[in-house]
């Protein structure tokens, strides 16, 4: 069925699979009753369980738990905080603020852009290992042709959460998975190729212990989506107690203009 | 992380302060020209759009081609997912950012969204005015396209898939814009549609025709998709108002037909 047919059938009904709720009486959850099956359920358990369908066993949630910890930096200096505490100083309200914070981290440098393309990476680059292509040749193919995401990072290129990262991951027996190990290599590799500002990053890591998890590119992704979430409220809190306007007041000076000298409006207006 | 870091470098703006208030405005310059002192009352709010994305204005047929198709994009109508997002937003009492952000968040994809406009004009830039260029563009398997935050790429980027026929709004728009404007690829493509349609196996879609003038205006596809967001939301805005006044109980709330219910389970 294709063209009007197609958007006919669908028309002014839903039907699904995931779940629905039947207010005053019930709701359903990817197949569960969500009041009587997953009441007790950990809420990163469900949202996983939400994304995939599939159950995660304790050591993987703490783990995943851990992911979201671990970068959670309330620092209203960082673009996506700074918006959520611009929307507390400009007295805005804290859903906006901090959706508008989330929404942003979906960016093309860091955030979403880079964990999305780290782990289409390294499940890129298994199956090229699995087709018999040696992972220094994959690297310099990929080196050639686009920016490896999952290493080097702007500011600095040591990654203080890494460490922490790997521990919690040997902590819960997850760290001896194909993509987490292949990650390690795949850093000694670009060193050696003399690539020293590339070294893994967060996304990196975070990709490769969640492609040992069986997450796609698109799980991952929305895995992801709330990672930075805890370093916000506190941003939007702090700013919205201060007097309004007092984040980051820039005075006219501190505008750098590089345009086009003044000149006058030749009015066209009819 | 600047090495000027409390400066924001812009070719855009300039402002002077009043002498008892650095924070406060004197004058405002927008490429260079006296915003508060001279334009205002003087500018249409079409060219104000224009030079806040370059510093020369285009000719006026030009201007006027964009101001046509402002008036025809400011509302999608509310079968349109952007608006019926913003509509959502209305009828449970959401803020008014919400829904215009649920306008814009909707509106951004790459099905009859801002993000298909930027598809189109790549596609503008990639296929020029060439049929057969066209034709292989959209067959392209994008399967083995780099890993991306949107969605892939579904079908030829400004066509609608679902449609049978070149709708006659979009003709009228197309044929309008080629009129007022006389640029290149409007023209080509009210000349070529027939024929450029059935090499791509679609009919033309608004976003299509916008893609075309937007890159006939020498917008790249990054402006083209801003200014696809910015203008639909006019719409957003008056309908998600409108059904705040309506009410929830006069906006659609779809029967479910849900097809993995415990309550119809056998136990086992």
């Amino acid at each position: 069925m294709i063209g009007p047919e197609l958007l006919a059938a669908h028309a002014g009904i839903l039907r699904t699979q995931v779940g629905a709720c039947w207010p005053g009486t019930r709701a359903v959850f990817r197949g569960h009753d969500l009041h009587k099956d997953l009441h007790a359920a950990d809420w990163l358990e469900l949202y996983l369980f939400g994304i995939t369908g599939r159950r995660f066993t304790p050591q993987q949630v703490k783990l995943l738990h851990g992911l979201w910890v671990l970068t959670s930096y309330p620092d209203a200096r960082i673009w996506n905080n700074r918006v959520a505490a611009l929307a507390g100083s400009s007295r805005s309200s804290p859903v906006l603020g901090l959706s508008a914070a989330l929404a942003v981290s979906e960016a093309r440098i860091y955030g979403g852009g880079p964990g999305l393309r780290a782990i289409d990476f390294f499940q890129r680059a298994a199956k090229a290992a699995a087709c018999g292509q040696a992972l220094r040749d994959f690297i310099a193919e990929e080196l050639k042709s686009r920016h490896i995401y999952g290493y080097g990072r702007p500011i600095d290129s040591c990654d203080e959460r890494l460490p922490w990262l790997a521990g919690l991951a040997k902590e819960q027996g997850l760290d001896q998975g194909p993509h987490f190990k292949m990650a390690h290599e795949v850093e000694t590799i670009l060193l050696e190729m003399g690539k020293t500002n590339l070294r893994m990053n967060y996304a990196g890591m975070t990709a490769a212990l969640g492609a040992d998890l069986g997450l796609t590119p698109r799980e991952f992704h929305l895995f992801r989506v709330p990672m930075f979430l805890a370093g916000m409220p506190p941003c939007w809190m702090e700013a919205a107690e201060k007097p309004a306007g007092t984040l980051f007041p820039i005075p006219c000076e501190k505008i750098a203009y590089e345009g086009v000298p003044i000149r006058p409006w030749q009015g066209r207006i009819a | 992380m600047s090495n000027n870091p409390d400066t924001i470098h812009t070719r855009i703006w300039r402002e002077e302060a009043e002498p008892d208030n650095p924070f406060a405005t004197r004058t405002a310059y927008c490429r260079g020209y006296d915003v508060f002192g001279q334009m205002l009352g003087n500018t249409r709010w079409i060219e104000m759009l224009v030079l806040l994305f370059r510093d020369e204005l285009p000719d006026a047929a030009q201007l006027d081609m964009l101001e046509a198709l402002a008036v025809a994009l400011a509302n999608p109508g509310p079968r349109d997912p952007s608006i019926h997002a913003a509509m959502c937003g209305g009828v449970g009492g959401s803020s008014a950012a919400a829904a215009l952000i649920a306008a814009l968040s909707v509106g951004a994809g790459r099905y009859r969204g801002a993000r298909d406009v930027f598809d189109a004009m790549s596609a503008w830039q990639a296929c020029g005015t060439d049929v057969e260029i066209w034709r292989a563009y959209s067959l392209r398997d994008t399967q083995d396209d780099i890993a991306d935050t949107w969605p892939r790429r579904e079908h030829a980027p400004g066509f609608d898939p679902h449609g049978v026929s070149t709708a006659a709004s979009v003709r009228q728009l197309l044929e309008t814009l080629a009129r007022i404007g006389a640029t290149p690829r409007l023209c080509w493509l009210a000349a070529q549609r027939l024929e450029l349609e059935k090499a791509v196996g679609l009919p033309l879609d608004i976003g299509g025709v916008a893609a075309a003038a937007f890159a006939d205006l020498c917008f790249q596809p990054n402006e083209g998709e801003m200014l696809y967001l910015l203008l639909r939301l006019p719409g957003a805005a008056a309908h998600a108002l409108e059904q705040e006044r309506y009410g929830y109980k006069q906006f659609p709330f779809y029967p479910v037909e849900l097809r993995d219910d415990p309550a119809t389970k056998e136990t086992p």
